[in-house]
């Protein structure tokens, strides 16, 4: 009895966030600065014939909804380990240099490699946010036997981020252009990416979901303390290390397409602890889902609010996220790391 | 930190009043006093105009020919410099050993961004306007906004948070979420100006020194001379306040009561701290860090976190208007650049020294 009704309640619960999804993903399609009627986008998807309306679904709708439920849960399941191997509450999936060190390498082939197009800046973010996580694990790492301890990968990887930031600002201060693009990376966005970003970092974020799953159960036996995970049995640098291997590839697969959006996994991992509890096995999926329904239906709001303009999700998100998220604090005593 | 060593502490009482002193945490304060004359002097004279050590003196007793350059554009440039850098310290530590997080600053209380957020309104929303009106509204309009934005931010991080007592975790979850409002519309109203607004209000977020006079020295002084007894009063609130809610009760604290006059101390010194000079990246989180590792303690020492921000924010300010001159950098981009690889270096010493 006791056993069946968590299990029965947790399944309703990812019932309900998937249909969450997938309502954000329908209204996604569906909405946008042109009307089209909601047969003619049913038409668009599964019988093209090349009018307006099925070019406008088909090469900007879906891409851009692709994208969004892609990110939307490579950072909510990326928050929700860095939380959880960090047991900070405060730590958001761009706390290893990844979100400063996609800006830095983007900003820098601006600058000084002339790169132009948005498949260029991407390439350019992704191998930014690699190697300023490496460069973190590794300083973290030096000097010491076995792996980092969470308090020095938290600082370190702060410590780092601050860096890049401030030499990422010395160099918009001096170039223009660099400013205009990088003003609108770091409010974050889904729109005008084209299917080719998604298809560029569909490697990265599937990789990162893979080995984060795997990574559930360690964490659930490290969340007890590295002394008590080891005498179970645990491997502790093994799974640090798989965690933040995972992390890194989720969150440089997201920021690198879609700008500064790492607080997504700031703020939802929290939410859906309030669901889940503390077990990482539901924890991780949940927060996946919650993080892709969040992210689509910001973007959606921020389509039909400033018509015919668009606001950022990022910004839509914390609009409406954040005080949500304050309520919730505020009502109940929240699930402590 | 495992493995801390206390050497020879020892505590010193007058009547009822005891005072620990520990050897090695007084000795990284003198050492960071010492480091800050340094750094006034040589500020006074590195410039477009440099100045000898004699010229300088002669001028400070009002004697020399360099009076106007040295008493009314240098040495209130650098007093404002370090008392904004001991502010931002001190806030910090503060709002570290009361979030019990090493990776809280006034940040999560909702100051600066706050006041960031304002700031940026008023120079994207007045856009040309400002060009033409730069004076008064840079020297009275702007840290007005600031100041303003930063305690209404507190005010609100304050009041949601409060729920039959003040609860560090609670704190931490709601700042974040605070600041994520706030730091979201700054970004959206960079989007929406021109390129060149989004760079002026660029430098301003970043925390700058330029052109600072004695009019942005008073209000940090009166500040900190106000503040800093209060905040010290509370150290040995702070030091219990580590053990938990529940011992530092047992202790005899009185715990919302201590922690809601901390804190505002705290917000007060940010807040006056980013009138001045911009919210200064990295100085708050990073000065108790690297201060507590300094003094060989548990916990954020206020006075040599104090001491430690004054140091990072001169030093930076130094390297910011001299290394690529005549193009100055905003200070709040070098502390970062600073402040950054000493952290980590004192981060790889410390674990060497746990294995060892």
């Amino acid at each position: 009895m006791t056993a069946l009704r968590p299990r029965r309640r947790r399944a309703g619960v990812l019932a309900a966030l998937l249909t969450a999804v997938l309502a954000g993903a329908v209204l996604s399609v569906a909405i946008g600065a042109k009307s089209v009627p909601l047969g003619d986008v049913w038409h668009a998807l599964w019988s093209p014939g090349g009018t307006e309306s099925d070019i406008i679904v088909r090469t900007l709708r879906v891409p851009r909804t692709a994208l969004g439920l892609l990110a939307g849960v490579a950072l909510g399941v990326a928050g929700a380990l860095m939380q959880g191997h960090t047991r900070n509450p405060l730590a958001d999936p761009g706390l290893l240099g990844v979100t400063q060190g996609a800006a830095f390498a983007m900003v820098l082939a601006i600058i000084a490699f002339g790169v132009s197009n948005l498949y260029g800046y991407i390439w350019f973010g992704l191998a930014g946010a690699l190697v300023a996580s490496v460069g973190v694990f590794a300083i973290g790492s030096v000097g010491g036997r076995g792996g980092p301890s969470p308090l020095t990968l938290a600082l370190a990887g702060t410590a780092v981020s601050a860096f890049l930031y401030a030499l990422t600002s010395g160099l918009v201060l001096v170039n223009e252009q660099a400013m205009d693009v990088f003003r609108f990376w770091q409010a974050g966005s889904i729109a005008g990416r084209g299917a080719g970003v998604a298809w560029q970092v569909l490697p990265f974020i599937a990789a990162g979901l893979v080995l984060s799953l795997a990574n559930a159960p360690g964490l659930n036996a490290l969340s007890l303390g590295e002394d008590v995970a080891r005498s179970l049995g645990r491997n502790v640098t093994a799974t640090r290390a798989l965690g933040i291997t995972a992390v890194t590839l989720l969150t440089a697969g997201a920021v690198a397409a879609c700008g500064a959006l790492a607080f997504v996994g700031l703020i939802v991992p929290h939410l859906a602890r309030a669901l889940s509890g503390p077990d990482h096995r539901w924890l991780l999926p949940y927060s996946g889902l919650l993080g892709a329904a969040a992210l689509l239906l910001a973007d959606v709001v921020g389509r039909v609010v400033a018509r015919p303009g668009e606001l950022e999700a990022g910004v839509v998100l914390a609009l409406i996220g954040a005080p949500f998220f304050v309520a919730l604090v505020r009502r109940r005593k929240p699930v402590r790391l | 930190m495992t493995g801390v060593r206390l050497p020879h502490a020892r505590p010193y009482r007058a009547g009822k009043i005891s005072w620990l002193v520990r050897p090695r945490g007084v000795a990284a304060g003198l050492t960071g006093l010492a480091l800050i004359a340094v750094l006034v002097a040589l500020s006074l004279r590195i410039g477009d105009f440099p100045l000898s050590l004699s010229e300088i003196v002669a001028s400070l007793t009002g004697t020399g020919g360099n009076h106007f350059v040295v008493v009314e554009l240098r040495l209130p440039r650098a007093l404002t410099g370090v008392l904004v850098g001991a502010a931002l310290g001190l806030s910090g530590a503060i709002t570290q050993s009361i979030a019990r997080n090493a990776l809280a600053s006034p940040d999560i209380l909702g100051v600066t961004s706050g006041a960031s957020v304002t700031v940026v309104a008023v120079i994207v929303g007045s856009g040309s306007v400002y060009g033409g009106a730069s004076g008064a509204l840079a020297g009275v309009g702007i840290p007005v906004a600031a100041l303003a934005g930063g305690l209404i931010g507190a005010v609100i991080v304050y009041s949601l948070a409060w729920r039959r007592g003040l609860d560090g975790y609670r704190l931490v979850l709601v700042g974040v979420g605070v600041a994520a409002v706030f730091t979201n519309v700054k970004y959206w109203l960079m989007t929406t100006g021109d390129v060149n607004d989004s760079s002026r209000a660029m430098v301003w977020i970043s925390g700058s020194l330029n052109g600072r006079g004695w009019e942005h020295v008073a209000p940090v002084a009166y500040a900190l001379v106000v503040l800093v007894p209060l905040c010290l009063a509370g150290t040995r609130v702070l030091s219990a306040l580590r053990f938990g809610d529940e011992t530092a009760t047992g202790l005899g604290v009185r715990l919302n009561a201590a922690r809601a006059v901390l804190l505002l101390g705290a917000v007060l010194l940010a807040a006056v701290a980013t009138a001045a000079a911009g919210p200064i990246a990295f100085v708050a989180l990073a000065a108790p860090q690297i201060a507590l590792r300094l003094a060989g303690v548990a916990q954020p020492p206020l006075v040599v976190s104090a001491v430690t921000g004054a140091v990072l924010t001169s030093a930076a300010d130094l390297a910011a208007r001299s290394l690529f001159a005549p193009v100055e950098l905003p200070v709040g981009v070098v502390t970062a650049v600073l402040g950054a690889p000493y952290l980590i270096y004192l981060l790889i010493r410390a674990r060497r020294e746990a294995r060892s």
